[in-house]
């Protein structure tokens, strides 16, 4: 490279006037079998990528993520869970020498010397071997840190009843119904109950009733008249009836 | 066409010697799995950023649509999950990525610790990797809230409390995380996604970067 005197550069900038060729280096003469990490090793390295995703996406498919109702203070009946990799520190909580007048060891003081050693690691085992055998004491305690990890999760796991859970956090649209009302008095009357349901939620032969969105004079006419697989002239009794089971039914709101 | 926009650049930039510096290094035999299979260990790293990339770009799309506040927080992710195109699939890697980049990191983790990677002269790089880590649970611990649904809620709940025990400072780390000495509402969900929009990916970019140009400068560990 060209230095000092004489040197010529780009306008008046500090690039140098004088151009690199754009090659890469001659890895041939480097130990075994080195080669360029561009663009050799990197196509490599891309199919790799390229499978993990195609395994990645059909997780993504085959398990749409999960999505709960919304969130309601106010139930304290709630299984409260964290994500699966912070279950290990939530059932740690649960032993007796780790909650309560002792949460200070579960919660600080044994994820501490665990991280903390994790993080100071190359500050503990200084010596010069690298093989796992050769550093008894490393290779042991991440075992047993491990095997804790694992055993802790897998105790967390089987704790839970994983079906009532789900049942929890269903998403479920229902309303506050007044069973005492005019509305429903004639909604069960009229037999629209059979197909609509007790809870006006619907079922395999009708649709949910729960904030339709539809008026009161939309809703007296599909009950007249029928819509989609409802046939015509379900409802057999009077017009004063029928006001108020369409009032009733288009003021449902999902609570 | 484009060699002669790369030289009308590399003219007036110099930016040959930049792109060799990124892209110019060797691989050396043992790390390399098309010549020892059993190398597919050196993978994880790489993966780990793989997926990172993944979550940032699913990230930014799924804040097209996610609103923070908590009247309309779960009403978006419920839109965005069944009525926006292919919303299912973005959320859903999103989701599947958040498990996926902390089980690749542990194995990372794993393969340098058993390989005593991390010795003289690589100890800040191992460090880093761990301070990388952590910001990683803490985009897992605020994300979960984010879809403000009832396991968000009472897991948020939950780790807010841990984090109330905390001797000394524990008021002050609730309120600071909740805001608020008691609520976990409203603030608390803005909180979060600032935490887990802004902050911790800006922390997580920092350490990726520092972490990458140790690694570059002093090269991958040798064979055992």
């Amino acid at each position: 490279m060209h230095r000092g005197k004489g040197m010529k550069f780009v306008g008046d900038s500090r690039v140098p006037a004088e151009r690199k060729p754009n090659i890469p280096k001659d890895y041939s003469e480097y130990p075994g079998k080195t080669e360029a990490f561009w663009p050799n090793f990197l196509l490599k390295e891309w199919m790799v990528g390229a499978v993990f995703l195609i395994g990645y996406l059909c997780l993504t498919i085959a398990h749409p993520s999960p999505l709960e109702r919304v969130a309601d203070p106010t139930d304290t009946g709630y299984l409260p869970l964290p994500d699966w990799y912070f279950l290990f520190l939530y059932q740690l909580l649960k032993y007796t020498y780790a909650s309560g007048p002792y949460n200070i060891i579960g919660a600080f003081i044994i994820p501490g010397l665990a991280f903390g050693a994790l993080m100071l690691a190359p500050f503990i085992d200084r010596g010069p071997k690298r093989r796992p055998t050769q550093r008894p004491f490393a290779t042991g305690f991440m075992l047993l840190s491990i095997a804790s990890i694992i055993f802790l999760t897998w105790e967390s796991v089987v704790a839970v009843d994983w079906e009532a859970k789900e049942a929890m956090g269903k998403i479920v649209e229902e309303a506050e119904i007044d069973t005492s009302s005019d509305g429903f008095v004639v909604y069960e009357e009229n037999g629209c109950i059979n197909c609509h349901g007790d809870n006006l939620a619907g079922g395999s032969a009708a649709p949910s009733l729960v904030g339709t969105g539809l008026t009161a004079e939309e809703v007296a006419d599909i009950a007249k008249n029928g819509v989609g697989k409802m046939p015509p002239g379900m409802y057999k009794g009077n017009d004063e009836d029928l006001a108020k089971l369409s009032e009733f039914i288009s003021t449902l709101e999902a609570k | 066409m484009l060699n002669k926009i790369y030289d009308w650049v590399d003219e007036r930039l110099d930016i040959t010697p930049l792109w060799r510096d990124i892209a110019d290094h060797e691989v050396p035999e043992h790390v390399n799995p098309a010549h020892h299979f059993s190398a597919f260990v050196y993978c994880f790293g790489g993966l780990t950023f793989f997926v990172t990339v993944i979550q940032i770009l699913s990230g930014m799309f799924l804040t097209m649509y996610y609103v923070p506040d908590i009247k309309n927080a779960w009403e978006s992710v419920y839109y965005l999950q069944n009525e926006v195109a292919f919303g299912v699939i973005v959320r859903g890697m999103h989701h599947w990525g958040a498990s996926l980049v902390i089980v690749m990191m542990f194995l990372h983790t794993l393969r340098v610790f058993f390989q005593g990677a991390y010795k003289k002269p690589r100890e800040l790089n191992w460090v880093v990797g761990v301070l990388i880590f952590f910001v990683m649970l803490g985009l897992g611990f605020t994300g979960y809230l984010l879809p403000w649904d009832m396991k968000a809620l009472f897991a948020t709940k939950v780790g807010i409390e841990i984090a109330a025990s905390t001797p000394l400072i524990g008021h002050e780390l609730k309120v600071l995380l909740a805001g608020h000495p008691d609520i976990v509402g409203a603030q608390t969900l803005t909180r979060f996604f600032a935490i887990h929009v802004f902050f911790l990916p800006a922390a997580l970019l920092g350490l990726m970067g520092a972490h990458f140009l140790m690694i570059r400068k002093q090269g991958i560990s040798g064979p055992l």
